[in-house]
């Protein structure tokens, strides 16, 4: 047998490394459709017990909406369960190709590709449109896809101080010698919740003569004032070439990711992208859901300004309580802890309240840096609002800890 | 020559990676990765630099976390592939 007591034991040390470092992450069993209130059975075996979600990326509410998922379910029986093909054999229904379409309408760009996921479409996209003579130039805080991404591609990669624009102009200057130039951005960041400053990004693209891509996964269908995304916010609609996002989050949170942008870019992934071109199509019953959501936002921007109600609701409820909060304009609402035992204690005692949240800390964040991310959603009701301020309230009062600014938090637990 | 050398690495990881107000102290032997002041990711900016500061071309098989984590590694590094430190 190949796979030796020697690989046993190699594998068993490295897991028990990461438990021992407290790095080791335990699934959650949920035993109930994805909404603001679950069920979830933690730990495994223990009686199911119902809690509010504040960590899910369901920033709409639509991941069980029953219109989407009537959709889902018609189209089940009519396009069927799966197409055992990958899109350019025979993978490709009408209904993706009018995704593509609505996706490009929805965005306001030339044309769409779909992938089955966006941490596929990062993977694949770089490749296909940079080569060694072009330059990649990112934030240093881009998703993991990204980094992925931008590994896989052969084209120089340099990288900027977060959100820094003095910065990202020293390297746009590095790089003029090279053919193309490609700044590389999330639209918002997913750990501080922060929105990248696209129109200077757009400004300075347009002086150094660069294309500008940006991930969107945590905006589109909500940031900006129809919910297009971060170059509706920051008024780039038509100035940022290559938006690639997710059907996994606020649309729906199924699956599924895209690329869109100028048609030859569009056209460029259908044809040469690994990732399109050797792993699943996206299965009818999403592709016709994720159709729906498009649908219902852009009927209206109810779900959206809820969200947004909703997000000024709980930081205003946080601050009056005395959280240190990282400030922003996005449902991403990080609780500053620092220490990371301190974030892990406070997300614990928050379940046995009811209220469902993770504590991060180094290396998902950088070091002292830990927190308890909170997300709202448009399924968040006043109620759940105000029963989740109460218990971060409680557990805040026994850590003692509202109030105190980031020295005194550092002060009273260490890093 | 060699402490030159160091204090012109440390000057350049306070510029690149550190925030403008940062009072962080980076001394030759302070971990650099390990540490969290510089990512893997970022970390290529550092090489760039060095290769091209010393003309030399760091393998990617050697350009690891490891040998990046401090300024003594690093200038343990540029020598062997040719820098005259």
């Amino acid at each position: 047998m190949a796979y030796s007591s020697k690989a046993r034991d190699f594998y068993s040390g490295e897991l028990q490394g990461m438990k021992d470092k407290g790095i080791f992450k335990e699934e959650r069993y949920i035993q109930s459709p994805q909404a603001a209130s679950i069920n979830v059975e933690y730990p495994k075996g223990a009686e199911p017990k119902q809690v509010l979600n504040f960590c899910a990326n369901n920033y709409l509410g639509l991941s069980s909406h029953p219109d989407v998922v009537k959709a889902a379910h018609e189209a089940l029986d009519s396009r069927g369960y799966g197409l055992s093909s990958v899109r350019f054999i025979c993978g490709t229904q009408d209904i993706h190709n009018e995704l593509e379409i609505q996706m490009s309408e929805f965005l306001g760009m030339e044309g769409t590709c779909l992938f089955p996921s966006c941490m596929e479409a990062n993977a694949g996209l770089f490749d296909v449109v940079l080569t060694p003579e072009d330059a990649m130039i990112s934030d240093r805080l881009v998703h993991a896809s990204i980094v992925d991404g931008l590994k896989l591609c052969k084209a120089q990669m340099f990288n900027y101080k977060h959100n820094s624009m003095s910065h990202l102009e020293e390297k746009l200057q590095e790089a003029q010698s090279c053919r193309l130039r490609m700044i590389i951005t999330d639209g918002v960041f997913s750990m501080d919740g922060d929105i990248a400053p696209l129109d200077k990004i757009c400004d300075l693209a347009d002086k150094y003569d660069a294309m500008v891509m940006v991930d969107d996964s945590h905006a589109t269908g909500f940031i900006g004032k129809t919910g297009r995304g971060t170059h509706e916010y920051h008024n780039v609609m038509k100035r940022v070439d290559i938006i690639t996002t997710t059907f996994g989050k606020g649309l729906g949170g199924a699956t599924g990711g895209s690329v869109s942008g100028p048609k030859e870019i569009a056209e460029m992934c259908r044809q040469r992208a690994r990732p399109y071109l050797f792993s699943n199509t996206m299965p009818p019953a999403v592709v016709a859901g994720s159709l729906k959501v498009l649908e219902i936002l852009s009927k209206s921007t109810d779900r959206r300004d809820k969200l947004e109600k909703n997000t000024k609701y709980w930081r205003e409820g946080l601050s009056k309580a005395g959280f240190d909060l990282k400030q922003g304009d996005t449902p991403i609402v990080p609780v500053m802890l620092y220490n990371a035992k301190l974030a892990q204690d406070i997300a614990r005692d928050l379940y046995h309240e009811g209220i469902y949240v993770t504590g991060f800390f180094f290396p998902v964040v950088a070091q002292g840096q830990a927190r308890i991310r909170t997300q709202i959603s448009a399924g968040h009701e006043m109620e759940h609002l105000d029963k989740a301020l109460a218990a971060f309230t409680k557990i805040g009062e026994k850590y003692g800890i509202l109030g105190l600014k980031k020295d005194e938090i550092i002060a009273k637990y260490g890093l | 020559m060699s402490d030159e050398i160091k204090k012109m690495i440390i000057e350049y990881v306070k510029k690149e990676y550190l925030d403008e107000d940062s009072d962080q102290e980076i001394k030759e032997d302070t971990k650099l990765i390990s540490s969290g002041i510089v990512d893997s990711f970022s970390m290529v900016s550092l090489k760039t630099y060095l290769e091209k500061k010393f003309s030399i071309k760091l393998p990617d098989e050697d350009a690891t976390p490891e040998a990046f984590d401090s300024v003594n590694n690093i200038i343990e590094l540029i020598r062997k592939f040719g820098a005259k430190v």
